[in-house]
């Protein structure tokens, strides 16, 4: 079963003022496929960082500690080398590429993915049926790269990635952030039906809890500080729901 | 037309850049910089040869001969580019049976080839490019049918060569009437040695619907250095000239100094698309320009993407009221290449209308340019014009620079102005590579969508070539 593993990671960023600054102590996780994990913490506690490093964003150096997939180094990949290996972001805050319309973004991206282009008959039925699933307007093609996308938009067009990508690991960063809750439903059925067909490890980045109603992750992270400072079952969930970060906080 | 035209040649106060461009004065504009010593390999012998291997007639000897003294006399320009490495002593001339252009695809350099193989350019294109060659493709069925329907329209379309020796009337009265003479040091060059370009006539009320390309051309006189473009549109007439895309050809170091005169008459359009794509070691020093009488309009679509140098702004002289001018520029530069590219548009006219969209991309210490000049004359009550020109800096260690220049003299006119400079971002990079593409695949995308606006509007095939120019361009550009 393919694993990705993360040991005693530890993660620093630069500072505008030149110095360095410690984000990730010492992270410790790892992820089976079709396994749902969500890591939760209050603002400020590592989390974005933690899905930054995996994917490799260069802003950010790993100082100590390891990330494997199924054994092999990912640190020791590029940005798109981890892609290819099968590792997904879902983003935060999706930059806009002028000029490059979404069809030719996601035809371009499948075709790096899986080294070959993807046949045009299945490929442009497949892209059609997600984005009707996703209750995406077919003209939504044809825009530019999240050119003048509302928040919604946004992340229905990185869910929409996951799901014609088919990566291995899927980490989500925020993706509940600034959805509303009809949004919030429509694209945590897509992680559903992802989850469903080709059963990727998730890695569930959030601050609430509302989201893992509709998303059941069978792992709970809380991060606190750079840190895991608490796992359990869905239960612990529960428990954040009702008595939120404050005691991990005033015990850091 | 004269008459009108003179009003233009006022001197133009700014900053001392832009002074040479204001000197593209539309009428004589001989300078006073008599006994320079310029005459450098170029000699009345040579132009008279020209000419005489032509059996031009004797107003055209005269002409040149007129144009190689003006070169002589007139400064290079001390804007711009840097020119010094341009050797006048060193440029053959006349290049009808030189050793310097390939004969054959197998003559050509290993890497030109290899250019050639990846931009994907089919057999037929390639032979094309490569001189003597073209003969074979004229008999070709599909051509063949091209040139009978422009023929049965009376639409004129040959070397420029034949151009003269055929329709000499058409060329008393156009030739050099856009472009004097004696206009810039290196029009005046090209007056004097000119060979080799396209000329096209369409008739009144003609529309030309496909876009016409040198290779439906008869008699092919191939592209030379020294290229001379002549295109005259009667009265409500349409055509789209394409001009070939230019390949690496060239082995050293060389000049290539073309003249375009187009002359759009009343309610005609003309639309004259480019992409240049000139080996690193060429100096592209190019005029062109358009003048556009009532009602008509002139497009350009001019891209440089090769070239070590390239200073071009073509012009369109709005003439006529409600005329209407456009250029849409694309420039890339990369290493040790400078494209100073931009637009000229001057009202001559009440209501005539420009627009300017200029892109350019600079990677690795390469430089771009953009130098444009808004000239609304006394009397061009409502014109409008707006010109928009984005950079694109792949790196830190290239540079782009916009010398922008307005003169005008009316006050009910209508201005607009954007210009922007971005940088290719990490986090642009970080989210296309984080869906799979390789660095250089997710620069190039970055680079097409920039110029997107631009590139859409070219005919299909060039858009494609375009697309893989800017590939080839990227590969190895970053990392």
């Amino acid at each position: 079963m393919p694993t990705l593993e993360i040991r005693d990671l530890h993660v620093t960023v630069d500072e505008a003022d030149g110095g360095t600054k410690e984000i990730l102590r010492g992270v410790d996780l790892t992820i089976g496929s079709g396994e749902v994990h969500a890591v939760m913490g209050p603002n400020g506690s590592g989390k974005s960082t933690l899905a930054y490093s995996i994917a490799g964003h260069p802003k950010y150096t790993v100082t100590g500690g390891s990330i494997t997939l199924d054994g092999e180094d990912v640190l020791a990949m590029s940005v798109d080398e981890r892609a290819r290996a099968g590792l997904f972001l879902a983003m935060q805050y999706p930059v806009e590429v002028p000029g490059v319309t979404v069809s030719n973004f996601l035809r371009t991206a499948k075709t790096a993915i899986d080294g070959e282009a993807p046949k045009l008959r299945t490929w442009v039925k497949d892209v059609k049926q997600a984005m009707d699933d996703l209750k995406m307007d077919p003209t939504f093609a044809e825009r530019n790269v999240n050119e003048h996308f509302s928040g919604g938009e946004k992340k229905r067009h990185e869910i929409l990635q996951m799901e014609l990508l088919k990566p291995k690991f899927a980490v989500l960063d925020e993706t509940d952030s600034g959805l509303d809750v009809d949004a919030l439903k429509i694209v945590s059925e897509g992680v559903n039906r992802s989850l469903a067909s080709t059963g990727p490890g998730v890695l569930l980045i959030t601050h609430y809890t509302r989201i893992l109603r509709y998303i059941k992750p069978q792992f709970v992270h809380v991060f606190v500080d750079g840190r895991v400072a608490e796992q359990g079952g869905p239960e612990l969930a529960d428990s954040l729901e009702e008595t939120g970060y404050d005691r991990f906080l005033t015990r850091a | 037309m004269t008459d009108t035209v003179s009003d233009t040649t006022q001197e133009l106060a700014g900053p001392p850049e832009l002074e040479g461009l204001g000197k593209y004065r539309y009428g004589w504009a001989d300078s006073d910089t008599a006994g320079s010593s310029a005459r450098r390999g170029l000699s009345e012998e040579v132009v008279r040869d020209i000419s005489a291997k032509k059996s031009e007639p004797g107003w055209m000897l005269q002409l040149r001969l007129k144009a190689l003294k003006l070169f002589a006399r007139k400064p290079m320009p001390n804007w711009g580019s840097d020119l010094t490495g341009i050797d006048f002593d060193n440029i053959k001339y006349f290049v009808r049976s030189t050793e310097k252009q390939a004969t054959s695809w197998d003559e050509l350099p290993a890497d030109i080839k290899n250019t050639y193989d990846r931009l994907g350019i089919p057999e037929a294109e390639k032979q094309r490019l490569i001189a003597g060659v073209a003969a074979q493709y004229e008999s070709e069925v599909v051509y063949h049918q091209i040139r009978e329907d422009l023929e049965e329209k009376g639409v004129i379309f040959v070397d420029t060569d034949t151009g003269l020796r055929e329709h000499e009337e058409l060329f008393k009265e156009y030739f050099g009437t856009v472009i004097p003479v004696g206009d810039n040091k290196f029009a005046s060059l090209n007056t004097a040695v000119w060979s080799g370009g396209s000329f096209i006539y369409v008739p009144p009320g003609v529309h030309v619907d496909i876009p016409l390309q040198a290779y439906f051309r008869i008699n092919t006189e191939n592209m030379g250095q020294f290229e001379r473009t002549l295109i005259i549109a009667d009265e409500g007439s349409y055509v789209h000239y394409v001009e070939g895309c230019t390949a690496p050809i060239y082995q050293s170091d060389s000049l290539h100094s073309a003249v375009v005169e187009i002359v759009v008459k009343k309610n005609a359009r003309v639309r004259y698309t480019t992409i240049q794509n000139w080996s690193n070691n060429v100096y592209n020093l190019v005029t062109k320009r358009a003048t556009a009488a009532e009602g008509a309009t002139m497009e350009w679509i001019d891209g440089n993407i090769g070239s070590k140098v390239t200073m071009k702004y073509p012009a369109v002289y709005l003439m006529g009221e409600h005329a209407k001018g456009e250029t849409l520029s694309i420039a890339m530069a990369g290493e040790g290449q400078h494209q100073d590219a931009g637009a000229k548009m001057v009202h001559a006219a009440p209501h005539t209308a420009s627009s300017i969209v200029s892109k350019s991309i600079a990677r690795g210490g390469g430089r771009t340019s953009y130098r444009g000049l808004i000239q609304v004359l006394e009397g061009a009550h409502h014109s409008a014009s707006t010109v928009r020109c984005d950079a694109l800096l792949v790196d830190t260690i290239s540079r782009s620079d916009t010398y922008p220049y307005n003169d005008i003299r009316e006050d009910d006119v209508v201005m607009g102005h954007e210009a922007t400079v971005s940088k290719v971002s990490d986090d642009q990079l970080f989210y296309l590579m984080s869906r799979g593409m390789a660095e250089d695949e997710a620069m190039a995308m970055i680079v097409r969508g920039f110029i997107e606006p631009v590139a859409r509007e070219l005919p299909m095939e060039y858009a494609l070539e375009l697309n893989r120019l800017i590939e080839l361009q990227m590969e190895g550009a970053v990392g």
